[in-house]
């Protein structure tokens, strides 16, 4: 007997362990909350706080306003200016257009990359690729803001001649370049969760292996290829460092995007540090900080629902 | 049942010309444009890896290493950084591997996969690492100096001015802990799901309760996974700088941090000012080259070491 291991023990021992364990486990769902909670804390003064309304209300956050008499109206972001400008439509601007050049580039080369991996690599091959695409993704975000602001803007100005050094495009494939293993992963993930019985079967109707990916495989797989495309489009919307390094930060209106640009998440990076705790201006920026975990919080719950319900139809699992 | 199933298999097939595939194009041009995309990001990737390795192996020394930046960064070496980010990751870690490790033992252990609680805890996890990390700066910024320090001021050093209500490593740690949470939780889950269950019921056939068969025997069996997570936390967390910039780095500091209430220099941070304030970018070069190569070799090895781990537990998961 008393070379048992285990001694029993007293049973609130035990009950405090697992209360202990459960409480922890809420910890990652309070976060959630309590960055909800204190982003729009500190973004509510937009709404409430008339003096900081005059300066910055949502109706002057959202259209086109008469800065100086006389002149005609415009939309402006210049929050330093003797008169403060809070306009978000040249950092929405901004933000769409780096997010679309990141997209362009990331997605034909994420999804072809997966197809690849997943229906034409041999094993040996795609054992090469996957490494190749996790070392991509472990690199930090501020080393691809760098080396597209010493190295790639120089290559591209060199190569096409641009007026600016720093620009939308420069900004948006260095962004691409943080999407792409965001798009490979999920989009190669669904691919080969296709079950072998919808190969086997297109197999033996007679098509031949890229007959099988292209027609059975691809379509059977694309809610998941979206999946990656919608998680994609989160990360460009959201990334930092990239932009902040590479865009030039000029917040204007200009439909080129060879023009330099400023996004949402820069332009909490660049200015936060300046701000006067509690001002209209920091309120602004909080308020843009809400806007961005809105949007990547319905980005990220689309992709997982698409993913889950996938996974469920694979499975047979059909409701 | 039978007689439904054989009325469906036996639906006349289609005659052959109506087959949509045809037998005789080759599948080169698929293959090859998927190829072609392989080989742009293995070039671009080698391209990216080749530019910082050449630029930056022969700044790296030990004096590099070991010395304070000097004359406005443009000459000396980044110890402080690589000091600042040894300290933030070390306290990130300190915070981070209990509760990611509990949180994964509650979702396997305690829950069933589909109950509404698990589901709801998965969601926010999974939310939890789509935050962009800006947005974890404002909150660290918002919380953790604003609310938390900001309240300990409040009620203990009153007249002394900000203590903990101001920019601070331990704010900075545990930002960076909250982002890489989910990282800790999905390893450690990956090796709770690998423990066999004839451990587990061996240990509860001794007699052991639930707490003495974690505490005994899961915990020090899903080791591997919980090391996994931590390195791949820490890899993470070392590179980050947005969250981060409002809530501890600074931009330069003549003395290391000692206390959980001083600010810090970090890597990733380094090389952003150097890239983007130094008023003489061609001079700093060789510094910010260095710089970077170091931050980029520091996370790959924690994510080589993270991958052998995983694999060689993936090895013995196969063997059992």
């Amino acid at each position: 007997m008393q070379e048992l291991k285990f001694k029993p023990k007293s049973k609130i021992r035990e009950f405090l362990g697992e209360k202990f364990i459960t409480l922890n486990a809420f910890i990652a769902l309070l976060a959630i909350l309590l960055i909800f909670v204190f982003i729009f804390k500190e973004a509510i003064p937009i709404f409430t706080d008339e003096e900081i309304k005059q300066e910055a209300s949502l109706d002057k956050m959202t259209f086109k306003q008469v800065y100086y008499e006389g002149r005609e109206a415009k939309f402006s972001w210049q929050p330093n200016s003797e008169v403060p400008k809070y306009s978000l439509y040249p950092l929405f601007l901004g933000t769409i257009k780096a997010a679309i050049v990141a997209m362009l580039f990331a997605v034909p080369l994420g999804v072809g990359a997966a197809v690849y991996s997943s229906e034409f690599a041999s094993r040996r091959v795609r054992e090469l690729i996957k490494p190749v695409i996790e070392t991509l993704a472990a690199i930090p975000s501020v080393v691809l803001g760098f080396f597209a602001l010493i190295v790639l803007a120089t290559i591209m100005q060199n190569a096409f001649g641009l007026v600016f050094r720093l620009n939308t495009f420069v900004a948006g494939v260095a962004l691409g370049l943080a999407v792409i293993p965001i798009v490979f992963t999920v989009a190669e993930d669904a691919m080969t969760t296709v079950p072998r019985s919808l190969r086997e079967a297109a197999i033996a109707l007679g098509a031949n292996p890229w007959q099988v990916s292209l027609t059975m495989v691809l379509p059977a797989a694309l809610p998941g290829i979206a999946a990656g495309v919608v998680l994609g489009f989160g990360r460009a919307i959201g990334e930092t460092m990239i932009v902040l390094m590479a865009s030039g930060n000029a917040a204007i209106i200009s439909a080129s995007f060879l023009d330099s640009a400023r996004t949402f998440s820069a332009t909490i990076a660049a200015e936060l540090a300046e701000v006067v705790f509690g001002s209209a201006h920091y309120s602004v920026l909080f308020f843009i900080g809400a806007l961005l975990f809105i949007f990547t919080f319905a980005v990220n719950l689309s992709g997982d629902m698409i993913l889950v319900k996938l996974k469920e139809r694979m499975q047979g699992k059909t409701k | 049942m039978i007689n439904t199933t054989t009325t469906e298999t036996a639906a006349p097939v289609a005659p052959a010309h109506e087959l949509k595939f045809k037998p005789k194009s080759s599948g080169y041009i698929p293959k090859g444009l998927t190829l072609v995309a392989v080989i742009i990001i293995i070039t671009m990737l080698a391209f990216i890896m080749g530019n910082i390795i050449v630029g930056g192996a022969g700044t790296i020394s030990l004096e590099f290493l070991t010395h304070p930046p000097e004359n406005g960064m443009e000459e000396g070496g980044i110890f402080p950084a690589i000091f600042g980010t040894v300290f933030l990751v070390i306290i990130m870690v300190i915070a981070v591997v209990p509760i990611g490790v509990l949180t994964a033992v509650y979702l396997q252990e305690y829950t069933r996969p589909d109950s509404r609680m698990t589901r709801l805890i998965r969601v926010a996890v999974n939310n939890l690492a789509g935050v962009p990390a800006i947005v974890f700066g404002l909150f660290g910024l918002g919380f953790f100096i604003g609310f938390v320090g900001g309240g300990i001021d409040k009620v203990f050093f009153e007249s002394e001015g900000p203590v903990w209500g101001q920019p601070a490593i331990l704010w900075a740690a545990l930002t960076l802990a909250l982002l890489t949470l989910p990282v800790v939780i999905v390893s450690t889950e990956e090796a709770l799901r690998t423990i066999p269950s004839e451990l587990k019921e061996a240990s509860y056939a001794l007699g052991a309760t639930k707490l003495q068969t974690i505490r005994r025997i899961i915990i020090p069996q899903s080791m591997p996974g919980i090391l996994t997570g931590s390195i791949l936390a820490v890899g993470r967390g070392a590179g980050e700088v947005a969250p981060i910039m409002f809530t501890g780095a600074a931009y330069y500091l003549p003395y290391l941090p000692s206390k959980l209430n001083d600010q810090f220099m970090e890597l990733g941070y380094h090389i952003y000012v150097m890239a983007t304030q130094s008023p003489d970018v061609e001079k700093t070069k060789p510094i910010l080259y260095g710089t970077v190569l170091v931050l980029l070799l520091l996370t790959f090895l924690l994510n080589l070491v993270a991958i052998l781990i995983r694999s060689s537990m993936r090895k013995r998961r196969a063997n059992v």
